[in-house]
């Protein structure tokens, strides 16, 4: 997984409440078996006014100039602020795909979807809770020559004049710093895992058809 | 002494491996139920570092997602989408290669992932679930710990059978009180998830409790428990009893002879102890609900058949003012709009909350001898697996539909969210029995309502929405 340690970045301002992993990638790009080729349908409903298929590329669309990532002064963000309970829905790890290969290493919110919010950390994408009223104020002041630099290590986001904590779970915040790979952590742990399944057995039998 | 606990935390407690280097624990995951959109990638990365399946036993796969809906009597033929295809014969290869047991698309036991896992008995009390699917959540009806994940821990559950995890807080939603005839378990928990808001639990378990929740079946209970992930809590649960173990019994993968009886003997000690504390806690009286319709793009947004579009400009929170501007303007409804004056354009009855024989027994009961309304374009009946189908058949229920001019359909997600060919047109109205209303969710520009079986059975011989109560 690619680590995630500081990022200097232009903000782009999502102004919207419950956005749901069915706007940040629709349906009908999950018809692959890759990891990759979600950035062109990032928020395809919004971004564009005709209904696209999997394969086609922006050139090919009909942009809607009106949706805020559209807009010139928001070309090359890399920092996107929105509002509460972003990324609800659908499990799809696309999601996160999708927003990493569009340009967004990080997202603040006040709150985020559970499984959504585990999914960033798989990627090294990093979702950041801000209060509803710091992420208002930052909003506010995302015209498209604002920059936010993040630091994970020292946990803040700074506009260059005020700086914000933030809170992290520290395990999380490990992983990210180090870029570690969840499964090979684990796979450190084979024998607690071996000796809890020999009991587990034991105890519930029926558990095991094998 | 021993700390009371609940339901949640016993599971949770029986599944517990210990803690990894970096202090997160680890849980132990019992069953893992895999389809062709969200498996693929973890398949991929297991091979591409080659490590094995950790447990072959604890993998369940079919196709669901993106099957199409009729012609399966082509099998894989019939499926014209090519990516489509490729995910269908992606699950097939992965499964051959790797030895997991799989309902394949011509399999009489093939359908939608939750709906199988039950019905085959593979779901069991007390179990640790987990599927590529928010909706894994259905499976807490038994008192199974049942969670969507991402694709990353699809793939970490295959490699080491845990899942990294810390754990959630206990919500319990008491219902007190009985639910009027003709509401249902759905209405139930649209009006909870009203009540709490779509991340009203976040961070919790919910575990769902009161006489309301001991009356309903086992059909029922996984339809609340369904959409638990609709109020952003990570499971949902309700407790052990008679209904759950009757319902197990005799199932294809439950354990049989002695075996049964020492599982069944574990399975009654899945109960919250009477002492046990919840971080928080909705109370709800079933009597006062009444049959729920979505009017907005998000399931919180929701009132009773008797009830009108609220008027955005009267909400005191401008962040939820706005939303429901923006939803008004996506449904084309106007405020102060009366429910039952909604005109349908389609109708679909199907998906993982609505798609078994009791839901498919309402929706026909419902159609009184009557017929689809002219005005609507299509009412599509999508079974929730080919075992579902065989049973609706023998009874006639099929039937009724038929001459009732709905189209019947073979197994799979359909509509629900619209993979397959089966979707809503731009601007059309949908009255369906599935769990999302999202923008786009059913098809591009579609405008989803949710509903119960019977509530879009009636609203396809109406033509608009209908009070199922007045009916009858
Ligand atoms: S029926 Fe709908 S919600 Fe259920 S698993 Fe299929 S797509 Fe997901």
């Amino acid at each position: 997984m690619d680590a995630f340690t500081q990022l200097e970045a232009m903000t782009a301002p999502l102004d919207r409440a419950n956005v749901d992993t069915d706007q940040i990638i629709p349906k009908q790009y999950l018809k692959s078996i890759k990891r990759i080729g979600f950035g062109d349908y990032l928020f395809d409903a919004w971004r564009f006014l005709d209904q696209g298929t999997m394969g086609m590329t922006p050139n090919e669309r009909q942009i809607n100039h009106e949706f805020v990532l559209n807009l010139p002064q928001y070309q090359g963000a890399g920092i996107l602020l929105t509002r509460d309970n972003f990324g609800c829905g659908s499990s799809r790890e696309h999601a996160v795909w999708a927003l990493k290969e569009f340009g967004f290493r990080a997202v603040i919110a006040p709150s985020f979807a559970d499984i959504f919010f585990g999914n960033c950390f798989k990627n090294g994408v990093l979702p950041i809770v801000l209060e509803a009223k710091i992420v208002e104020e930052l909003i506010a002041k995302s015209n498209g020559d604002f920059t936010l630099r993040i630091d994970l290590e020292s946990q803040t986001v700074t506009d260059g004049e005020r700086v914000y904590d933030f809170e992290i779970d520290s395990a999380l915040k490990q992983k990210m710093l180090n870029g570690m790979d969840d499964i090979a952590m684990t796979l450190e742990e084979v024998e607690l895992i071996e000796t809890f399944e020999a009991k587990h057995k034991t105890s519930q039998p029926w558990l095991f058809r094998g | 002494m021993i700390m009371a606990q609940t339901l949640y935390d016993k599971i949770w407690q029986a599944h517990d491996v210990g803690q990894r280097i970096d202090g997160n624990s680890l849980l132990y995951i019992d069953l893992q139920l895999l389809h062709e959109v969200t498996s693929p990638q973890a398949f991929e990365g297991l091979q591409l570092a080659n490590r094995p399946l950790w447990r072959v036993d604890a993998n369940l796969a079919t196709p669901d997602h993106n099957v199409p809906t009729d012609g399966r009597e082509l099998g894989l033929s019939g499926i014209k989408d090519e990516v489509a295809l490729t995910q269908v014969l992606t699950l097939d290869d992965n499964c051959k290669k790797f030895g997991v047991e799989q309902f394949d698309i011509q399999d009489v036991r093939q359908g939608i992932v939750h709906v199988v896992g039950p019905e085959q008995g593979a779901t069991l009390p007390g179990m640790t679930i987990v599927c590529g699917d928010s909706h894994t959540s259905t499976h807490g009806a038994f008192a199974a710990l049942a969670q969507g994940v991402g694709t990353s821990e699809v793939e970490h559950v295959m490699a080491t059978q845990c899942l990294v995890q810390n754990k959630a807080k206990n919500f319990a939603v008491e219902v007190s009180g009985t639910l009027a005839a003709h509401v249902t378990a759905k209405d139930l928990v649209l009006a909870i998830i009203g009540r709490l808001g779509t991340a009203g639990a976040t961070g919790h378990t919910i575990e769902y409790r009161g006489q309301a929740i001991r009356d309903l079946s086992m059909e029922g209970r996984m339809t609340l428990c369904n959409m638990s992930i609709e109020a952003g809590a990570r499971a949902g649960l309700v407790a052990v009893d008679d209904t759950t173990i009757d319902y197990v019994k005799g199932r294809p993968f439950a354990p049989k002879a002695e075996v049964w009886d020492q599982a069944v003997a574990y399975w009654r000690t899945l109960v919250s102890d009477d002492e046990a504390v919840f971080d928080s806690v909705l109370h709800i009286d079933a009597a006062g609900i009444a049959p729920q319709v979505s009017w907005g793009t998000s399931p919180e947004m929701v009132c009773g058949i008797d009830g009108s579009v609220p008027d955005p400009a009267a909400m005191v929170d401008p962040i939820q003012a706005e939303s429901a501007g923006h939803a008004l303007k996506y449904m084309d409804l106007q405020p102060g709009q009366k429910i039952t004056d909604i005109k349908v354009d389609r109708v679909f009855i199907g998906s993982c909350t609505n798609a078994r024989i009791e839901d498919l027994r309402a929706a026909a009961a419902a159609i009184q001898g009557g017929r689809k309304a002219d005005s609507v374009k299509e009412a599509l009946v999508v079974p929730g697996s080919g075992l579902v189908k065989a049973q609706a058949e023998k009874e006639g229920l099929a039937d009724i539909f038929i001459q009732a001019g709905f189209l019947w359909r073979a197994a799979g997600c359909s509509m629900c969210l619209g993979m397959n060919p089966d979707q809503l047109g731009d601007g059309e109205h949908c009255a369906s029995t599935s769990n999302r209303n999202f923008e786009g969710r059913q098809g591009y520009g579609g405008r989803t309502h949710l509903v119960s079986p019977a509530m879009a059975a009636a609203a396809a011989v109406a033509g608009h929405f209908v009070d199922v109560r007045e009916i009858n």
